[in-house]
This record gives C-alpha cells, sequence and structure tokens, in this order.
C-alpha cells in the first residue's frame, strides 16, 4: 500500500540519518575516512527516500486517497489535478515533509561538488546538516504523519492513526475538506515553496559555518565556498516574501501588499539578518574584519529560519493566516534553543582566533558604512521581533496582553529603512580603508543634483508630504548614484581599452559581476521603495452603490456600472462577475470585471479584485455586493494605488540581479586561500 | 585626509562605539515611542463588559465568535455590524475547551456568555460567517458598541465535525 511504502521511507531516511550523523562524527573524530565516506553515502541516500516518500503522498493525493487524514484535509474531488499535486505543502504535515525533501536535495548537491576540494569541512556539513533533517523527520514520524488514516471502530467514532487499531475499519469520507479557497492562487502556489527553498538553503553555509567552528578552519574560506549558497538563498526567500505580497494584492482585497502580520514577518527577518550577512562577508574577504560577526549573523539566520518554519506553521500568534494549532510548538523550541547554544559556545570557544587583523579607521570608509548597515538591518530586526512578542512581554510584566499594529513597525522602521537607502546611496561611492567628507562629498554631488531636481519636480507637481519627500530623495539618490557608477566605471574602462560605452559596460559587468550584480539588486530595491512610497502615502480609496449606468470619481478615474452576471462555473464555484467601464481624464480605458465567487464546497465566498495597472497607478476595483436577481445596482469599493507597479517589476529586477551576481564564475576565486596577505592581495 | 589617519586607535574606537551608540539609541527611542503610540489593550469580550467605561478612549484589540444570525450589511453605506461572543484569549484554555473550532462553536450556542455589538464599515470580508474568530482593532463607543477600524477572520477548520456526514465504504 502506497501509505505504508510512503511511511517506510520516511522511517529509514529517519534511520539513515542517525546512522549519517553517527559514522560522520566517529570517522572524523577517530580519523577512519572509511566511516565518513559511509556517511557521505547514507546523506547521499537520504534524497531518493525522501523523493518516494514525498511521491507516495503526491500519488495518495491525485488518486482521492481520502481515508488518508491528510488527503482528507487539503484535498477534495473537485480540485483540479495541479492543486492536489501542489497540495503537498498545503497543510503542516505534508510541508514538513517538503522542507525536508529540499533539505535532502541541497546537502545531497553540497556533498556531490567537490568533496575533495572540501573534505576538512564536510564531515561536519554533514553532521549539522543530517541533524536538521533528523528533527524534521522526527516531527514528521512521530507528531505531524502525512500517511496517518481514518480509522472507525462499530461506536461510529473515527480516528486518525497509522496502524489500525484493534477492533477498528479503515474509513473512507466519501470527499475531503479542499484547499481554502483564498490559497488557490498561483501566488500562493508558488510562494511557500519559494520560502522555504530561501529557508534551507540558508541551512547550507550555516552548515559550514559550524563547521569552520568545529574544525578551526576559521579564515574566510567557508564564506568563499558558500557565497553563491547564500546569494541563492536570498534570492528564493525574496521571491517568497514578494510572492507572498502579491498574493495579498490580487486575494485578500484590502488594496494592501503587507500587513506585518507576525507570519510575514516570521518570514521577513531571517532575510533581514541574510541580507546583514551578505554585505558583512564582503568585509571579512576583503579586510579580514567582523568574523565574529559573520558567525552571529549567520547563526541567528539559521534560528530564524527554523523559527520562521515554526511560526508559519503552529499558530501560537494570532494571524490573518489561519494556522492548524499542533504539538510541534514545544519541539520546535527546544530544538531552536539547543542549535542556537551549541552554536554560541562553539563561537565562543573560537572567539579569539576569530579576532580581527586590521581595525577599521575611518567613519566614512567602505567597511565603516557596511558595518552601520548591520546595525540598521539588525535594528529592524529588533523592532520587527518586539512587535510580535510584545503581547507576551507585556502580559509578564503588566498582566495585560498588549498588541502593535502595523503604525508601530511602519513608525519604528520608517527612518531605518531609511536609513539603508541613505547608506545605499552613499556606500559604492566609499572607498575602502579610508574616506572623508571630502572626498565623499566629491563623489556624491554630481548624483545628488539630480535628486534634488527629482525632488524640486515633484513638489513642483504639488506633492508636500514631507516624509514622501524624503523617500524619494533617497530613492532618487540611490538610481542616481548607481547609475553613476555603471557609467563612471564604463567610461573609465572605454579609456583604458578603447573600447566604445556599451562594450566597456558589458566587460565592467562581466568582470566584476559580483559587484555590478550587486548595484542591479540596489536598482531593484529602489524600484520596491518607489512602489512603497507610491500605495503608503498616496493611496486613495472611495466606495458607492451604483444603480446600473451610473458612475462614480476617484481623482482623475471614472467609473461606470454597465452589469452584472451570475452563473455556475464547472468547477463547483458560482460566480457573480460585475462589468465596469473605466476612463481617466475623460478617454475611456477599458472595461474592467470585479467579481465575487462562491464555493460550494466549503460554502465560502471569495472576492476577486479587478485591477488596471500602469507604471503610474493602479485602479483597484472590489465588487462588494449587488441587487440579487434584478442586478439593477451593485456596490463598490475603489482603490487607487500610485505606482505600485514598480514594485512587482523590481522584483524581476532583482532575480536579474542575483543571476549577474551568482552565476558560477571560473573557479579562480575558490581556490584555496591559505594566507590573509594573499587574500588582500587580490582584493 | 592626514587629520584621521594620524588619530590614535582608541580615540577612533571611541568614534565608532559612539556611532554605534547613536543607532542603538535611536532604536531604542523609536521601539518605545512608536510601542506607546500604537499600543493596543487585548481584551475579551468579559473584560470590555465587565470594565466598561474606564476602556472608553482606548485603542483596543479583541476577539470574539461571530454569532451567525446576528450579520447584518447595510451595503449602501457598507455599514457591517454583528455581535461576538466572549471566548478566552488563552490558547491553553481554548486547547482544555477542545480547541478552537469548538470553543468557538460553544460561544456562540451558549446564551448566558457575554456579547458585544460591533459595527464596521467597509466591504463584508469573505471569510465572515458563524462561529469565526473575529479580531477586531477599535475602539468601545459610549453607546457600548464596538466601532472597528480592522477585522480580521479566522475560519478553523471543522474537520472531525465534518466527517459522520459522509460515512461511506465504497
Amino acid at each position: 500500500m502506497i501509505a505504508n511504502l510512503g511511511f517506510g521511507a520516511l522511517v529509514l531516511t529517519f534511520i539513515v540519518s542517525l546512522y549519517g550523523i553517527g559514522a560522520a562524527f566517529y570517522g572524523v573524530r577517530q580519523n577512519k575516512p572509511a566511516w565518513v565516506d559511509s556517511a557521505r553515502n547514507g546523506m547521499l541516500l537520504t534524497f531518493p527516500l525522501l523523493t518516494l516518500s514525498a511521491l507516495s503522498i503526491i500519488v495518495l493525493l491525485v488518486t482521492d486517497h481520502y481515508e488518508v487524514a491528510y488527503v482528507a484535509s487539503v484535498t477534495s474531488r473537485s480540485m483540479p489535478m495541479y492543486l492536489k499535486v501542489t497540495a503537498l505543502w498545503g497543510g503542516q504535515a505534508g510541508s514538513l515533509i517538503f522542507w525536508s525533501w529540499l533539505m535532502a536535495v541541497f546537502a545531497s548537491a553540497v556533498t556531490l561538488r567537490k568533496w575533495e576540494r572540501d573534505r576538512e569541512f564536510l564531515p561536519w556539513v554533514i553532521v549539522v546538516s543530517l541533524i536538521t533533517l533528523a528533527f524534521f523527520l522526527a516531527l514528521n514520524i512521530f507528531i505531524e504523519n502525512p500517511f496517518n488514516r481514518l480509522w472507525q471502530f462499530p461506536s461510529g467514532q473515527v480516528i486518525e492513526k497509522m496502524f489500525q487499531p484493534a477492533g477498528s475499519t479503515l474509513f473512507y469520507p466519501r470527499d475531503g475538506q479542499g484547499l481554502n479557497p483564498l490559497l488557490r492562487h498561483p501566488g500562493m502556489i508558488i510562494h511557500p515553496p519559494m520560502l522555504y527553498l530561501g529557508f534551507v538553503s540558508f541551512v547550507i553555509p550555516y552548515a559550514f559555518a559550524i563547521a569552520a567552528l568545529v574544525t578551526g578552519r576559521t579564515d574566510d574560506r567557508w564564506i568563499r565556498l558558500t557565497r553563491r549558497w547564500t546569494l541563492w538563498a536570498w534570492m528564493f526567500l525574496s521571491l517568497g516574501l514578494v510572492l507572498g505580497g502579491r498574493w495579498a494584492y490580487d486575494v485578500l482585497g484590502w488594496g494592501g501588499y503587507w500587513g506585518w502580520d507576525p507570519v510575514e514577518i516570521a518570514a521577513f527577518m531571517p532575510w533581514l539578518t541574510g541580507t546583514a550577512f551578505l554585505h558583512s562577508v564582503i568585509i571579512q574577504e576583503k579586510r579580514g574584519m567582523l568574523k565574529q560577526w559573520n558567525m552571529v549573523l549567520i547563526i541567528l539566520t539559521y534560528s530564524l529560519v527554523i523559527f520562521g518554519t515554526f511560526l508559519t506553521r503552529s499558530g501560537v500568534l494570532s494571524s490573518v493566516h489561519a494556522f492548524a494549532q499542533s504539538a510541534i510548538g514545544p519541539l520546535f523550541f527546544a530544538f531552536i534553543g539547543l542549535t542556537f547554544v551549541a552554536s554560541l559556545s562553539l563561537l565562543l570557544h573560537r572567539w579569539n582566533d576569530l579576532k580581527a587583523k586590521a581595525e577599521m579607521t575611518s567613519m566614512l570608509s567602505r567597511e565603516a558604512l557596511f558595518l552601520f548597515n548591520n546595525l540598521l538591518f539588525i535594528g529592524i530586526l529588533v523592532v520587527s521581533f518586539w512587535g510580535v512578542i510584545f503581547p507576551l512581554i507585556s502580559e509578564l510584566f503588566i498582566g495585560q496582553k498588549v498588541t502593535v499594529g502595523p503604525p508601530f513597525y511602519e513608525r519604528a522602521n520608517g527612518p531605518l529603512m531609511a536609513g539603508l537607502l541613505l547608506l545605499m546611496a552613499v556606500a559604492p561611492l566609499s572607498a575602502w580603508g579610508h574616506s572623508t567628507i571630502k572626498t565623499l562629498g566629491r563623489a556624491v554631488w554630481k548624483p545628488a543634483v539630480v535628486a534634488v531636481a527629482v525632488v524640486v519636480a515633484v513638489i513642483a507637481s504639488g506633492i508636500t508630504n514631507p516624509y514622501a519627500l524624503i523617500g524619494i530623495f533617497l530613492t532618487a539618490l540611490v538610481i542616481a548614484v548607481t547609475l553613476y557608477e555603471y557609467w563612471r566605471g564604463a567610461m573609465a574602462r572605454g579609456r583604458r581599452h578603447g573600447e566604445n560605452f556599451f562594450v566597456a559596460l558589458w566587460e565592467l559587468i562581466k568582470r566584476n559581476r559580483r559587484r555590478y550584480g550587486g548595484y542591479i539588486i540596489h536598482l531593484s530595491m529602489a524600484m520596491l521603495a518607489i512602489g512603497i512610497i507610491g500605495i503608503e502615502m498616496f493611496q486613495s480609496e472611495t466606495q458607492d452603490t451604483l444603480s446600473q449606468g451610473e458612475t462614480l470619481t476617484l481623482g482623475e478615474y471614472a467609473m461606470t456600472y454597465d452589469s452584472l452576471a451570475v452563473f455556475d462555473a464547472p468547477d463547483g464555484r458560482n460566480v457573480a462577475r460585475a462589468v465596469v467601464s473605466v476612463s481617466k481624464d475623460g478617454k475611456p480605458v477599458g472595461e474592467l470585471y470585479p467579481r465575487r465567487d462562491f464555493f460550494y464546497d466549503s460554502q465560502q465566498p471569495m472576492t476577486i479584485p479587478a485591477v488596471r495597472s500602469t507604471l503610474e497607478d493602479d485602479f483597484y476595483v472590489l465588487l462588494v455586493d449587488w441587487e440579487e436577481i434584478s442586478t439593477s445596482s451593485a456596490t463598490f469599493k475603489v482603490y487607487h494605488n500610485p505606482l505600485v507597479k514598480w514594485m512587482w517589476l523590481g522584483s524581476w529586477l532583482f532575480i536579474f540581479g542575483t543571476l549577474v551576481a551568482a552565476w558560477p564564475e571560473k573557479e579562480r576565486d575558490l581556490a584555496p586561500v591559505r594566507t590573509r596577505a594573499a587574500a588582500s592581495v587580490k582584493a | 585626509m592626514e587629520e584621521t589617519i594620524s588619530q590614535t586607535g582608541s580615540s577612533n574606537r571611541m568614534k565608532f562605539i559612539l556611532g554605534g551608540a547613536l543607532i542603538v539609541a535611536a532604536v531604542i527611542y523609536l521601539i518605545v515611542s512608536s510601542t506607546q503610540a500604537s499600543a493596543q489593550y487585548f481584551l475579551t469580550i468579559d473584560e470590555i463588559v465587565t470594565k466598561g467605561d474606564e476602556i472608553l478612549d482606548r485603542d483596543l484589540r479583541i476577539s470574539g465568535a461571530v454569532v451567525g444570525d446576528s450579520i447584518e450589511y447595510e451595503r449602501e453605506s457598507l455599514t457591517l455590524s454583528f455581535t461576538v461572543a466572549h471566548v478566552s484569549g488563552d490558547n491553553d484554555e481554548l486547547e482544555a475547551e477542545g480547541g478552537l473550532a469548538k470553543a468557538l462553536h460553544d460561544a456562540v450556542t451558549d446564551p448566558n456568555r457575554s456579547r458585544l455589538p460591533v459595527v464596521y464599515e467597509g466591504p463584508m470580508p469573505d471569510l465572515l460567517q458563524n462561529e469565526a474568530q473575529a479580531i477586531m482593532t477599535g475602539r468601545l463607543g459610549t453607546d457600548g458598541v464596538f466601532y472597528a477600524d480592522e477585522l480580521l477572520l479566522k475560519c478553523p477548520t471543522k474537520y472531525e465535525e465534518a466527517l459522520p456526514e459522509q460515512v461511506s465504504n465504497p
């Protein structure tokens, strides 16, 4: 039977993982390479075994095996095939399996590549990866088993168990519960896997960091080896966050994309430490500083990744994301606590080996600005963490649960994010080692003039909100500085090599992909900032009940209610679809079709906004209600969201920027660099 | 340029400590002031009913079970009104009651629970239904009605309850 097969594979993976941990540990301690090789084979074995287990679930899902409790809870007969497949991560048990499977994929990928080169680290990488894997497998096997079946006793009572309890028979529900219709959106289907890809791939740099601590090989080798891993991890995590925002914008119908919900913050926190890490490792590579700090950041990121997986799966905090309450909470906390304490004690043990060789001398040097960038990221992390746990703290100290909402995060994080924008604008122009106001001023004044010109133009167009103006100035400065850097670099190269501008630009980027890819990501962040400033500070809304032919206006837009049709769709929905025609400045710009779907199986309605999206603004229409039968009138809620499209465009750009920065280079930069001196010559 | 180079290591360190301390102080200031500016007291319906007047002008965040029969929607003005019944705000207590779904069900069916009328202006939320958990922020009016600015809804899956209706053995 498929469920037994899947469960068997799961248990076997768990045993193999435990064996691998022991064998790698024993092999490296007793200096017996055969044992380490055996552990490596064990690690490679986890991938096919978990693939088998995950495939078993998928087969059960698509073949409507509702006697399996998980299948019954996340699918139903009316769901299309692709939703049944992706229901693998539609619930807690399945998404934990999916997590483990990704872990096995990445762990295998690490061991398959360059085993000889990284021989000293890899036994410990195996130990760390397999401990993480074993933890998640244990959760699946002992607590959240996706293969549990439903058993019925003669009394009629139905229980969930893996194996048949005495006196019971297998219970077959006629249909499953189905996936919550709110989650049936492309953004929601790829959002969890992206987030998980990001989460899990951060385990690899962490594993190498621990390996470096254990082996005492505390130079920057572990960072160089995992540099691209970290970039990919960062990209997937960023993409997961953006897709979640896109889903909220398209589906939740409040005209927003981010609500500072605890679950969103849970995914945002490892992103913050991960982004800080990406920046500060550069300082270690170039200047040999911040070694201890980098260790702290990667350890924090790992803990936050596990914490994030836990928060998105437990329901300890009230949140728009509905989750099942489950028994895995205390285990997660125990695991996070243990790994955190163990990692920190290892770090303290090596603390002196990680002392910086050089000292920072100038407050405006590149490395100092990177350090301030790190402090700001950590500041945002502390603010966000405080917001999430404040109800618990306040209950502890004043006996009263006090919560903080989005205004708290916006008010406290806003200035810190502005500070990050400022650093993003200034830091690329500052020199390594030493910079002064004078040198920095000389470099920055031209882009600054452009940014001031942009602000003057914006003021002339009638915008006076000071916060918006500060934001616009900083964003314009980032863009101007970044483009100026490309221009300056390409011109200099062109002169040196006699190349024309475009050839020089191409060669420039090709030869410094990490740097110029990073600048592309900076540009994408500026685009994100444009979208955020637009929607946060200039969103307007209105609502009205219109008879057929009547018109409402919002800013330059006018919208006329034409008609409404109610019909049944083949996939178990009842659809009410309105037709409205929209004009801007008196010119017609087309029809929109806001609708309300009603899902018969889950008895739940779902409001689907219609959006006209341009670079300038989004016109976002919700169908709120309508006159039954006659459809002579309908009520609409309408949002005007300026510039929000820049956010989605910006996310395409950061994918591109990451590709540029992370695309495999010739191996020169990975050749073993044993001494500090050799590395600084390169820098 | 020279003036910075010539400085001694310790005064340099002082500058960095000062710079770092400034950022740390800024973060602390932002956290403290923003917490004060946006704190919302999380109360249960029982607590609201017993505290009454003393919480009139405070920002509140409350949670309750939606009573399905009470839902009314005035679509001309997008005014939504409904009643919520008391549920515990404590996860452990909810677990003791047999889980969130059960606690919400009991709250709605028990006529002796304290209840609170709520008014909210905006589109009818998709998840608003009988025995949903409503988490709202807003203020209590002098008329004893809770005026919500924000309304979040949670619908726990009623998995076990739904099963007996579907008994069959293929």
